[in-house]
């Protein structure tokens, strides 16, 4: 039974026209109101994946709970018909279970909150942000352990609750929640952070109500969101095919041996309309990198790709969804069933953007990118500080790393950037100051970015060295298959991770792994992968490569690559240059417009040779359900 | 010696502004600028100053100075090749900067990515490790230093950096590169992070002092040779440099350290306004600085303009106090366009510049800005400048009229929408530094100045609720006479990072006593009697664990004697006006920063003639305007010719030689006692 909305005031809304002048200030307000969200929750959150690096989204809607402005797309239509009970002036939804939502949040870790905005009686819009809390309890510290079997391993699960109810506080509900994590002063804070930054947008939707009138905000979100369906159209009708095209990758593994998992999709228009289909995708996993991907989120990640990649004026809103239609099917890695695990989602959650790329780009390869948007790698570390007069406090960090942009059109990808909108990296010293750490080493991995006329960005190599015992978890991919190449551009290097023990030891460790023992003095290489290489090495001009040789960004070796004999100080020879690169010209066979390394069996082959670590072993399912969704 | 010169170099006019500290009566004159060399357009204006007034160029005391010198060079690339040293391990730290991308999902795609300020080709790493104590974990290798250097110095670099690992904390490390740097290469100017900046997160700071380096040559070219030419065109008074955080500092200071004059131009407005505001008895005010390609804003309370720890030039953001003036690119050159695939009425960011300009210029402008819109509602009549030139009507509209059609709207209405747009912008940008700064904007007046601030102000106080919306006398040249009006000022700033239980208020006084102690040596230096320089100390406070820090003031016997407490209990009713929620949390106190201060010049302003009420005797004439969607009859009067308590009734035009303002219908606008229009609803 979908939600029951109580108004005290049930007129409708007036339809009223409105004049462009209005309509783009109203737009650009609402637009202000969205970037003062932000700012309110950078600034009062306190756990260093939200303070430092920016791990939340904001959204407005309409009371119908459209998104008007925002980035992830509203998920608020997909709450309400679930949602069994009331909504009223006053209230304040808290959720994050993924299943009572229909995926809009895709882990527990995420914490929404969402109000409704009244004014007079009347439901007049919606505001909601959400952010990734570093702890919700748990069987391991930060609340995404890799070998889950179910959801119930991962940490306290909240339906949707009200936190307030017709203006009073839930207290006691909050001790409960607060009560099952590691980091309760961290999720009190940020949660205040959350309800600090949709209480602002509500009151500047508010104003913009009392200063335009109620009938004319409202119609106004309606013609905005017409508007953007206009602009979807053609666009969509000028740049996607009738013919279908397919797009695949891969996730590398479950970080219990199997993989690799693959995500495939096809694309193709009917009439207006785009399908999006899913369709050969595998299906779901027994541990934790199940993505549950809401439809309506999918076709925001879609219309926004579409947006950036042909025509980057248009604002985006909800406003084309119904141009789109996403079709995943139940029980696969990107649709699993209840009470799959789905803490280890950011692998998917990635790779969905380069499945985005690889297929918009199919047709029309100008406007093609290389793969880079793999992950966010993250790091986990905890213990109790055994250091000289820290009388063994707790520490726990959680932390995300970056890795190569890819090549584009527009030119060389940065190295050790970050592709999710917002997001910093941590200082340095911060850490060091903060926690038992010291950083030995911040700089980029030579050579990781794909070679191309437009170099894919070199990943980067994160010396940790622990002060203190404790233990640490890696969550990362792009370590078996590696990020693709495209129009003559080669693969990035794959990622890896490595310790180097107090004695002098070093073992290799696994790139999706928990509950791993370091001891004073040892230290970790978190290295990241490099985006992949746009358009022919052969092409690049050796001066530029020469120089990124003095810059440490690539070796003599790497130069290879491109076709380019240099020396270690970067003096091209020129002829051994052009001869290399005739010969490199003369063994190529016919260029595809994706390279996307030697393919999967030859990966496992070579994969305990070149990574040091056990290939993945292809996964089976047996089970009746999730088998057919294989097929 | 009784005269003050503010001289503001602008992209396209040099302002200058002649003070009589007696009197306060004052003149001004705007001359090209020329931009090959400015001190030409500065020698220029001081000529034609100093003979207009009749006043020997001996007698200036005081030449007062804001200058876009240090911000071109870093925007226009122009600064000095800079070799960075840096911990081993960090080669990166200018490449991978905080690895942040603006914009929103798959932004990434259409970014182009700024090359660092320190190109990565000429930063060397160098062994040696201080850890977050200040414990010496490993030691220089004093050899391996040397060649690095020496690597620097044959790259051809011609300012050094040195910017080490926790060297917030211990900066002995860098002290000792900095010695032997002066050894390799003794003529290589050499800036040390912790010098520059004693704080943590080593990208900021490193990158605070790479900017300092990179524009110190320019900067001190830049001095010397207007230092020169000044004398020797007979200007033997004290040159100084206004910082971007309002203050004056010394010309020699700012060659040593131009990273805190990158910010220079924008002060100018904010400390002139806030001279005008104690002149007009107001304590609030927010500021409208609207230029061709841009408008600045800033919110001045309780006659102390509000300052942020960073300056932002361009895409970089560098730790050094400025006035918190946001910027929006929305100026009388904003070009207005509607995109094919929305038909939404768009202005800005995109600007005709200078060059070719407005159409209505006839300079060859040929898209529609937000100044044809003006010239075609009428708000600008045709003579500009004091009628030196005419202004192209006819065109302007034919450009508006693109614009109506693209819309389907008649004319007037897609004019009137381009202004509302724009204002609709600049007001954006004033919400974000009151609303959302926790201040109610309708506690505040409104002043607009810059060319074209007054002519938009009464519509954005409208929107505001800010009232009055004032046109201060001079708005044209409002920047100049801020930097003829304020005071010296220099400041130091350290990490304490210490929860507020762990510190005893006698190690908070000592500290900041011996900060107190350093800046007043500062200003001593530069020739300030100690006897007229005060002190003050700001605290920056926080729940422990966010990342948000609130800055408080303090002076010594309120810290001693309202303890620790004290400056809790202000951070708490502080955040609580902020985000409207405060913690259990401990607190902890973060950084501290102590500023001297000069004393402020007693600047009166000269009080006008008394009129009688009736300000028949300027007008002009009559001019149709469309306002409210109808044509309307507005009187256009001379400014120059207004009295004190002067009324004038809105619609009308007030113009003067660089700037008009414009009374909206519903409005009335009084003549204040030193001739400041004040405008408010009738």
């Amino acid at each position: 039974m979908p939600a029951e909305i109580i108004q005290e005031n049930s007129s409708e809304f007036d339809h009223v026209d409105i004049d462009p002048v209005t309509l783009d200030i109203i737009e650009n307000a609402l637009r202000n109101a969205r970037i003062e969200m932000d700012a309110t929750l950078v600034r009062t959150a306190m756990s260093p994946g939200i303070r430092e690096q920016g791990d939340a989204f904001p959204l407005i809607a309409d009371p119908a709970g459209k998104m008007i402005v925002g980035q992830f797309g509203s998920f608020i239509d997909g709450f309400l018909q679930q949602f069994e009970g009331t909504i009223e002036d006053g209230d304040m939804i808290f959720l994050s279970d993924p299943y009572s939502c229909g995926g809009a949040i895709s882990h527990s870790n995420d914490w929404l909150v969402l109000l409704p905005v009244f004014k007079d009686g009347r439901l007049l819009a919606w505001t909601a942000m959400f952010g990734h809390q570093s702890d919700i309890g748990g069987k391991v510290v930060g609340s995404m352990p890799i070998d889950a079997k179910s959801i119930f391993e991962e940490g306290v699960r909240i339906p949707p609750v009200k936190i307030w109810k017709k203006g009073e506080y839930n207290e006691d509900l909050m001790k409960l929640v607060m009560h099952q994590t590691r980091k309760p002063d961290w999720c009190q804070a940020d949660l205040n952070a959350l309800i600090a930054s949709c209480r602002v947008a509500a009151r500047r939707v508010i104003e913009l109500a009392e200063r335009f009138g109620d009938d004319v905000y409202v119609s106004a979100t309606q013609e905005l969101l017409a508007r953007n369906h206009r602009a979807m159209k053609a666009l969509i009708a000028q740049a996607v095919v009738d013919e279908p095209v397919s797009f695949e990758d891969y996730i590398c593994d479950d970080g219990l041996g199997y993989g690799p998992y693959k995500i495939k999709c096809t694309m193709w228009r009917k009439g207006d309309k785009v399908i999006l289909d899913f369709d050969g995708t595998d299906p779901q996993s027994a541990a934790s990198i199940n993505f549950f991907l809401n439809e309506n989120m999918f076709k925001m990640f879609f219309g926004i790709y579409m947006i950036m990649v042909f025509d980057p004026q248009i604002l985006f809103n909800d406003g084309f969804y119904d141009l789109i239609e996403v079709r995943i099917p139940e029980g696969s890695l990107l649709k699993p069933q209840f009470p799959a695990a789905l803490s280890g989602r950011t692998h998917a959650l990635g790779r969905i953007f380069d499945i985005l790329g690889g297929l918009l780009g199919q047709k029309t390869p100008e406007f093609l990118n290389a793969a880079g948007f793999s992950s966010s790698p993250h790091l986990f570390y905890s213990g109790w500080d055994n250091r000289a007069g820290k009388e063994g406090e707790w520490f726990q960090l959680f932390q995300i790393g970056f890795g190569g942009i890819p090549g584009r059109p527009l030119g060389d990808g940065p190295d050790g950037h970050s592709l999710w909108p917002g997001f910093t990296n941590v200082p340095n010293e911060f850490l060091e100051r903060y926690f038992p750490l010291r950083i030995e080493r911040y700089e980029t991995e030579p050579d990781s970015g794909g070679a191309g006329l437009h170099r894919g960005g070199n990943g980067i190599h994160m010396t940790y060295r622990f002060l203190a015992d404790g233990q640490i978890a890696i969550h990362d991919d792009r370590w078996f298959v590696p990020p693709w190449g495209v129009n003559g551009g080669e693969p990035g290097e794959r990622a890896r991770k490595v310790i180097e023990r107090a004695d002098g030891t070093t073992e290799i460790v696994g790139n999706k792994v928990d509950d791993v023992d370091v001891r004073e003095g040892d230290q970790l290489h978190f290295i990241t992968w490099g985006g992949g290489g746009w358009g022919d090495p052969l092409e690049r001009d050796p001066e530029i490569i020469g120089r990124e040789i003095r810059e440490g960004l690539v070796t003599t070796k790497g130069a290879r690559a491109y076709g380019v004999v240099a020396s270690e100080e970067g003096g091209i020879d020129e002829a051994a240059t052009q001869s290399l690169r005739d010969e490199m010209r003369g063994q190529r066979k016919d260029e595809e417009v994706f390279n996307f390394g030697p393919g999967i069996e030859q990966l496992r082959a070579s994969c305990e040779e070149e990574t040091g670590l056990k290939a993945p072993i292809q996964p089976e399912w047996h089970e009746h359900q999730v088998r057919e969704a294989a097929e | 010696m009784r005269y003050r010169l503010g001289v503001d170099v602008g992209g396209t006019f040099t302002d200058l502004l002649l003070f009589d500290n007696e009197t306060g009566e004052f003149w001004r004159e705007k001359t090209p600028s020329t931009p090959e060399d400015s001190s030409e357009g500065i020698l220029n204006g001081v000529g034609s100053i100093t003979q207009k007034a009749g006043v020997d160029p001996a007698q200036i005391e005081f030449f007062l100075h804001g200058t876009t010198v240090a911000t071109n060079a870093v925007l226009e690339g122009k600064g000095a090749r800079v070799g960075l040293i840096v911990t081993e391990g960090y080669r990166d730290i200018m490449q991978i900067a905080r690895s942040f991308v603006p914009g929103g999902l798959a932004a990434w795609i259409v970014w182009p990515k700024p090359e660092p300020l320190a190109a990565l080709e000429d930063t060397v790493t160098i062994a040696g490790r201080m850890d977050a104590d200040g414990n010496e974990i490993r030691p220089l290798d004093e050899e391996q230093v040397r060649n690095q250097l020496r690597s620097l110095k044959d790259a051809g670099v011609e300012a050094i950096t040195v910017s080490l690992i926790n060297s917030y904390v211990n900066g002995e490390h860098e002290k000792r590169v900095g010695e032997i740097a002066r050894e390799v290469m003794q003529d290589i100017p050499v800036s040390l992070s912790h010098g520059v900046l004693p704080e943590m997160q080593e990208y900021e700071r490193t990158l605070s002092t790479v900017a300092n380096a990179s524009v110190r040559p320019v900067v001190g070219k830049y001095v010397s040779n207007l230092r020169d030419k000044l004398h020797s065109s007979g200007v033997t008074g004290k040159l100084s440099l206004l910082r971007s955080d309002g203050g004056l500092m010394s010309s020699q200071a700012a060659e040593e350290h131009p990273v805190n004059i990158l910010m220079s131009g924008p002060a100018g407005g904010v400390t002139g306004a806030l001279w005008v505001a104690k002149n007009v008895g107001f304590k609030n005010i927010l500021t409208l600085d609207v230029g061709g390609t841009s408008t600045d804003v800033a919110l001045i309370e309780n006659l102390e303009p509000r300052r942020v720890r960073t300056t932002d030039v361009g895409h970089l953001s560098v730790r050094a106090s400025s006035l918190d003036v946001k910027t929006v690119g929305a100026g009388g050159g904003s070009i207005a366009y509607v995109p094919e695939l929305t038909g939404a009425l768009r202005v800005g960011p995109e600007s005709a510049g200078a060059a070719p300009g407005p159409v209505a210029y006839g300079k060859g402008g040929e898209q529609p800005t937000v100044t044809d819109a003006n010239v075609v509602l009428g708000y600008l009549p045709e003579d500009l400048l004091g009628g030196t030139f005419k202004l192209d009507r006819e065109g302007a509209k034919k450009s508006i009229q693109t614009i109506a059609d693209a819309l389907d709207i008649p004319l007037m209405e897609a004019a009137r929408g381009i202004i509302d747009i724009v204002n609709e912008n600049m007001f954006g940008a004033l919400r974000m530094i009151s609303v959302q700064q926790g201040y109610d904007p309708r506690h505040f007046a409104l002043m607009g100045f810059g060319g074209a601030g007054p002519l938009h102000v009464n519509a954005v106080a409208k929107l505001m609720g800010s009232w009055p919306a004032i046109s201060p006398v001079s708005p044209g040249v409002l920047c100049a006479l801020g930097d003829a009006t304020t005071r010296m000022r220099t400041e130091t700033a350290r990490s304490f990072s210490r929860l507020a239980t762990d510190t005893k208020v006698e190690d908070l006084a000592e500290l900041l006593d011996e900060m107190a102690a350093q800046t007043r040596a500062e200003l001593t230096e530069d020739g300030i009697p100690e006897s007229q320089i005060t002190s003050e100390f700001e605290v920056d406070v926080r729940y422990a664990g966010q990342a948000f820090e609130v800055p408080l003031t303090i002076d010594s016997d309120r810290l001693r004697s309202a303890g620790i407490e004290g400056i809790l209990a202000r951070f708490d009713e502080e955040h609580r006006r902020l985000f409207t929620f405060n913690m259990d949390t401990p607190h902890e106190i973060v950084n501290l920063r102590a500023v001297a201060l000069g004393e402020a010049p007693q600047l009166p302003a000269a009080e006008l003639a008394k009129g009688d009420g009736n300000a028949n005797t300027a007008k002009i004439g009559n001019h149709a305007v469309w306002m409210d969607g109808r044509e309307q009859d507005a009187g256009v009067y001379h400014r120059a010719e207004l009295k004190q308590g002067d009324t004038i009734p809105g619609p009308a035009i007030i113009t003067e030689m660089d700037s008009t303002t414009l009374v909206e219908s519903g409005c009335v606008a009084i003549i204040d006692a030193v001739g400041n229009i004040l405008i408010t609803p009738a």
